[in-house]
């Protein structure tokens, strides 16, 4: 049997006394596109956070390819091949693109800790900046600054950041949120061409676009696991009804 | 490095060069040595303000720790390059365990610490009347004979000064520009953000806190040889405050703000308070009439104006009214 790309077992969170995750187990499997949904407060960023490193969990263990987790700081996960973008734009708001993604790629390579060589003269850095850039169609004008271009156009950065580092495994939290039917559309195709070597699991709310993205779906809801399965066994699941629609 | 930046160095370097022949008298070289001294603490602290976002009133202490250190070794007989190099890197060493603990908290926590760091090694020369001569002070027999040159007169001081300095801010140019440069400058922005993209935030902090040590010593190591002279009031508080003034006085967030800052306040405290006998307060005045007009300083406040100029001056349209750093 292969390793999982993403072991999640026995993870518990609380905040206070809220339980935000409650004893969550789940396996993606190497290449697989999972879907997380669930309403406002399931758990779904709190889980991602936990994953990440953000926060600690109380209890549980998390597993990259076999590895566990637990303990590690947060870019430590990073340089295993992890990475994430987040529902609310994190960017560098005052650079320009094209230095978002050099930034990027900086936290993977040991040149970051140079305080003498110019970056600018790194030209190999420069050059898969501005690919991780075409990749997300923002080849033009990738010397913008940031604060001066559009809501899309900073989802489609988020992205590049976290494909630059060519991870293994990639987090989207909510990579459509805010975008219009049309952006919506753009960003889709960009998922779609992300190639098999990465595991993507993403949080979603749209679910026209979401549901014929993943091959499998987890729903939370109040920090558990409530139904696991195809997109079919979900959809067809009384359990999810029951949550999205409340009876 | 553009045609502007290569003539404004240039320019630089020959008014610094000039700087003997142009002010009349010793008194006005010695206080461009004081510039040039406190444009470096200003610069190291600069490191930490402008490009990492952390805010330190504990600066004074290397003073303390460099500069004892250096007039301890001196007068114990060792002989003038031992000892400042001892002081510079036990000085230096200090600040690793200064960072360290400063680190443990974020934000207000941190300027607590250093402030609290600031006064505990002010407290020891305070008290320590062996080994510091309390409030006495300790004197520095004499300035030392780089590679036979004498310094004792205040041009000769004055040079001596200039070429650290200029050394010393040839790195930091070269700092402001490299990847660790650009990580630091990340971390301020987005600490989290960085994390996610395997940067080692702590580490970066830290080892910004110790280069800004490394400078401060070596200004220290300066400051000594100048007023051959140390007491516990040049590391009171009031030093750090005055440091970190100069620093977001001239601009935290441009390379040359510090430079600026210093100058302005140390002619202000020298200069003027001859003249003027409530000194301190035109300070304040100065300090919050600028703050009002340019929030990021007088450098970057002045290139936002000049851009605007130029451009009300070409198609007189509207530009941002506020001014925002540019580097």
């Amino acid at each position: 049997m292969t390793t999982p790309a993403l072991e999640i077992v026995g993870l518990n969170k609380h905040f206070g006394g809220l339980p935000a995750t409650k004893d969550v187990s789940l396996r993606v499997m190497p290449g697989e596109r999972r879907l997380i949904i669930g309403p406002n407060g399931a758990g779904k960023t709190t889980m991602f956070n936990l994953v990440t490193g953000d926060l600690r969990p109380d209890s549980g263990s998390v597993k990259l390819f076999g590895q566990e987790l637990s303990g590690m700081s947060t870019q430590a996960r990073v340089h295993l091949g992890l990475a994430r973008t987040y529902q609310i734009l994190t960017l560098f708001p005052r650079e320009t693109l094209i230095h978002n993604v050099v930034l990027a790629l900086l936290g993977l390579e040991a040149l970051r800790w140079n305080p003498w060589a110019f970056l600018t003269g790194y030209r190999h850095i420069y050059a898969d900046a501005q690919k991780a850039l075409a990749q997300v169609g923002l080849a033009d004008g990738a010397e913008r600054v940031v604060g001066e271009t559009s809501y899309g156009e900073r989802r489609r950065l988020e992205l590049a950041m976290a494909l630059a580092q060519k991870p293994k495994l990639l987090m989207l939290d909510e990579p459509l949120a805010g975008l219009s039917l049309e952006e919506r559309q753009t960003v889709r195709e960009l998922l779609d061409k992300i190639p098999r070597d990465v595991t993507i699991v993403m949080i979603e709310h749209d679910m026209d676009t979401a549901l014929s993205f993943a091959e499998r779906i987890t729903v939370l809801h109040y920090g558990e696991v409530i139904v696991e399965g195809t997109r079919t066994e979900v959809v067809a699941d009384p359990r999810t009804r029951e949550i999205y629609l409340g009876d | 490095m553009t045609r502007g930046s290569v003539i404004a160095v240039l320019l630089a370097t020959v008014v610094f060069m000039a700087v003997p022949w142009i002010v009349p008298g010793n008194f006005y070289i010695n206080m461009a040595s004081q510039v040039l001294i406190y444009a470096l603490f200003a610069l190291s602290l600069n490191l930490m303000l402008g490009y990492g976002g952390m805010v330190s009133l504990g600066h004074a202490a290397y003073l303390g720790v460099a500069g004892y250190t250096c007039i301890l070794l001196v007068t114990a007989g060792y002989n003038q390059l031992t000892a400042a190099v001892v002081a510079v890197l036990f000085s230096t060493a200090f600040a690793g365990v200064f960072g360290v603990l400063s680190l443990r908290a974020p934000g207000l926590g941190f300027i607590m610490i250093t402030l609290a760091i600031g006064q505990i090694v002010w407290g020891i020369a305070y008290r320590a009347n062996a080994l510091t001569g309390g409030d006495n002070g300790m004197s520095f027999p004499a300035r030392p004979m780089p590679f036979g040159f004498d310094i004792q007169d205040a041009k000769n001081f004055y040079y001596f000064t200039l070429i650290v300095f200029a050394i010393a801010f040839f790195f930091l140019w070269r700092f402001s520009h490299s990847p660790f440069g650009a990580s630091l400058k990340g971390t301020k922005e987005q600490p989290r953000r960085m994390r996610m993209l395997g940067h080692n935030v702590w580490l970066i902090q830290l080892l910004t806190f110790v280069m800004a040590g490394f400078w401060a010593s070596i200004a220290s190591v300066l400051y000594v040889y100048y007023n051959l002279f140390l007491s516990p009031h040049a590391l009171a508080l009031q030093q750090s405050a005055e440091i970190l003034l100069m620093a977001i006085l001239g601009g935290a967030t441009s390379l040359t703000g510090p430079i600026v800052g210093a100058l302005i306040i140390t002619l202000i405290k020298n200069v003027i308070s001859t003249y003027v006998e409530r000194w301190n307060s035109l300070l304040g005045v100065i300090f919050v009439v600028v703050i009002i007009f340019m929030p990021y300083g007088l450098v970057p406040g002045c290139k936002q104006l000049w851009k605007r100029l130029q451009s009300r001056g070409k198609n007189s349209a509207p530009a941002r009214t506020s001014s925002e750093p540019t580097e």
